[in-house]
């Protein structure tokens, strides 16, 4: 391919990509009412955002979800990728299988099964259930994220670790933990975005008692403009930057 | 490697009880209580009862809902073709280039998927809007006099769907632009094939695994972003996804919600199968 083409190509392309994120940020400093035509620079949105306290709380409920569900799914998804790793086991390709068919499947699928069994084991719609929803689809990712690393980790240490007479949990915490590390925080990171981030799952497993961020900004869009939303999308943008830019630097860190 | 023994065995198996568990009660189980939902009587009361039918199938294939299932897989095969026209020639693109350069595009193209896909909804919606900024702008250049209706069309669902899923149609396709060795291109060049014969009898079936990959990741959530007709294509029933959520949350029809779900289930399956299919073909020519 004609090298010229190419780059302009890719140039256009990522033009397309982050013009209505930047038109997003510049509108959110817009003083103008209407969210149309340019008013002036102002903070008025934000102030709005923060004197709303029914949005504040519900960023509160997002974060401390995003939190738990991210920590839970990285405990379980780094002892699971170790067991597949380390381990022969009956089944171990039907694990495999059932975290490729989560992550694959489409989120509504995953999310109407849910409801249906919450509704049928009584389990309130609530914080609790967010949680169990927000970390099953969140584990597979981190398992991936673990084992990948994994795969290129030196066999030889834990042989050694073992021959010098440390226990298989002793040998995990002092060898194979650290040596995860990263993975383990890249994990942790994709976790917390992808809660954070998530409508579909939430708006069928949510509750009215307990508010997420996601399906406040969706009642809010569904009709018409609300110049708040770039404010708060820009907040969101910016602490979804530094999220992953912790990770990359995490991971690239690691490698040297 | 070595079997487990002693002290090993009680932690294997816990953790192995730990997700096995997990995965059974809430992914397996729930799955099993979807199907037996699709073959139940609808309940004003407890949502289901018996006695079993397959009258939400039937439903399925009601002229009605039919429409909105083809509607629906229009909108997303759109989708996917425009994300597969995009994204073909711009994952290519980016093979080409230097390795540091690539790691930062890379970078790039991820931000997004780490943003907000509702907020970026909205943010097109600022810009299709009737005094949106690309009407303004077309109106300021004198190309059109009145507004142009972009925003609560199909196109505009389109288009949303295509923003929101196209990383994830060029991450694939881009790892196996990666992994395309050139000198196969030039054994074709050698053997006398001009550009379009080596394009389309090497290089489209090397890259097929990473067609039906990134078609895999983008035709299904395409069908199922119900967020998307709600913000930019007005309230009508565009998508499978808008259906499945009507069904169940307002109208309470649990069997007919169900039912529509497991026919996204089975497209996916069928999807699954084709790229299994594709890659193992590659794999035998190759050896």
């Amino acid at each position: 391919m004609n090298r010229w083409l190419s780059r302009s190509y890719l140039t256009l392309v990522y033009l397309l990509l982050y013009v209505p994120i930047l038109v997003l940020v510049v509108f959110s400093f817009n003083d103008a009412r209407t969210g149309y035509e340019w008013g002036g620079l102002s903070l008025r949105w934000y102030h709005a955002l923060f004197g709303n306290r029914a949005m504040v709380q519900a960023m509160w409920n997002s974060l401390w979800l995003a939190l738990s569900a991210a920590t839970v799914s990285t405990l379980i998804g780094v002892l699971t990728a170790l067991a597949l790793h380390r381990y022969r086991f009956r089944g171990k390709q039907l694990l495999n299988s059932m975290l490729f068919i989560v992550m694959m499947s489409p989120e509504i699928v995953l999310a109407i099964s849910l409801l249906a069994l919450f509704l049928l084991v009584g389990i309130q719609l609530g914080y609790f259930s967010l949680l169990l929803a927000h970390v099953t689809f969140c584990l597979p990712f981190v398992v991936i994220t673990v084992m990948a690393r994994l795969s290129g980790f030196d066999e030889r240490l834990p042989e050694a670790a073992r021959d010098l007479g440390a226990s298989d949990f002793t040998m995990t915490r002092t060898v194979l933990i650290p040596a995860i590390m990263p993975a383990l925080l890249a994990g942790w990171l994709l976790g917390f975005t992808l809660s954070l981030d998530d409508v579909v799952v939430s708006t069928f497993v949510g509750g009215p008692g307990y508010e997420i961020l996601p399906l406040r900004i969706y009642s809010m869009v569904r009709v018409g403009l609300k110049p708040e939303v770039n404010a708060l999308g820009t907040l969101l943008l910016v602490f979804s930057l530094f999220m992953l830019m912790l990770s990359q630097w995490i991971l690239i860190r690691s490698k040297r | 490697m070595r079997m487990a023994s002693g002290l090993q065995q009680p932690f294997r198996n816990a953790v192995l009880i730990l997700v096995w568990s997990w995965l059974l009660l809430l992914v397996l189980v729930p799955n099993l209580l979807v199907i037996a939902a699709s073959v139940m009587t609808r309940d004003a009361g407890s949502f289901l009862s018996l006695p079993l039918t397959l009258d939400a199938y039937r439903q399925l294939l009601n002229p009605l809902y039919l429409e909105v299932f083809l509607q629906s897989l229009y909108m997303a095969v759109m989708t996917t073709l425009v994300c597969l026209l995009i994204g073909y020639p711009f994952a290519w693109s980016l093979s080409l280039m230097g390795p540091r350069a690539r790691i930062l595009l890379i970078f790039l193209l991820i931000v997004p998927f780490w943003t907000n896909s509702l907020v970026r909804t909205y943010a097109l919606k600022l810009i299709l809007a009737t005094n949106g900024l690309l009407n303004q702008g077309l109106m300021n250049l004198g190309l059109i006099n009145e507004p142009l209706r972009l925003l609560y069309t199909e196109g505009a669902v389109i288009i949303g769907l295509v923003y929101l899923l196209l990383p994830f149609m060029i991450l694939p396709l881009y790892s196996v632009f990666e992994d395309l060795r050139k000198e196969l291109l030039m054994a074709s060049h050698d053997l006398g094939a001009g550009p379009l014969a080596t394009f389309v009898h090497v290089i489209i079936p090397l890259t097929l695994p990473g067609i039906l990959a990134g078609v895999m990741l983008v035709l299904l959530p395409a069908m199922g972003l119900f967020f998307v007709p709600d913000i930019l294509g007005g309230s009508r029933n565009l998508l499978v996804g808008n259906v499945i959520k009507n069904q169940f949350l307002d109208a309470r029809n649990w069997p007919f919600g169900a039912a529509a779900s497991i026919f996204l289930t089975l497209a996916m399956a069928f999807l699954m199968f084709a790229h299994r299919l594709s890659k193992r073909r590659i794999g035998e020519e190759g050896a």
